[in-house]
């Protein structure tokens, strides 16, 4: 159990943007992974991607972690931001952006 | 269940493909005012309690304040 809690707070600390989701970046395996991903691509953002799907372990202690249901989940800069539905509205407001941005700022300072 | 778990919410549920396990919410709460996105989808996702675990697949969620709709209209 603590393994895999410190399994998620290495991927959150290691990479600027993490999403946990359903699959692969390629071979996403549900929708709403899939459009997850689909919008920082299209930020053209470097972010990491975990697969929930092949640790069971995982899966279930991410939504514990987060005290969110549901997967896809997306960590940018340490800071749980939401699910599929949160990350599409910043992204239509423009917000995703910024915070993509500032999380690309910050590594380049490092 | 989710009005009840939000008192005074109004809500508008789609079952999205018919099989009970994949909906669209949207709920508009004057709670909402001052929470982020993911305090108001947590709020919702507390409403919904177990179920949301056990029965529910994908719910797809927009939270909006009645000020929030107005403006969208």
């Amino acid at each position: 159990m603590a393994d895999v809690i410190e399994r998620i707070q290495s991927a959150i600390k290691d990479n600027k943007i993490v999403v946990f989701m359903k699959g692969t970046r390629n071979f996403p395996q549900c929708g709403f992974s899939a459009a997850t991903v689909q919008m920082f691509e299209a930020l053209e953002a470097p972010f990491e991607t975990v697969d929930v799907l092949a640790d069971q372990e995982l899966r279930e202690a991410i939504k514990r972690y987060s005290n969110w249901p549901t997967i896809p989940q997306v960590y940018i800069n340490g800071k749980f931001v939401g699910g599929c539905d949160i990350v599409r509205e910043l992204y239509e407001s423009g917000e995703l952006q910024e915070m993509v941005k500032s999380a690309a700022g910050q590594s380049a300072e490092q | 269940m989710i009005e009840q778990g939000l008192p005074g919410a109004a809500v508008e549920v789609r079952d999205t493909t018919g099989g009970g396990d994949h909906f669209e919410a949207l709920v508009v709460s004057d709670r909402f005012e001052g929470l982020s996105l993911i305090e108001r989808h947590q709020a919702v996702y507390g409403a919904l309690g177990d179920a949301m675990r056990a029965r529910v697949h994908a719910l797809t969620l927009k939270t909006l304040t009645p000020a929030q709709l107005q403006n969208r209209r």
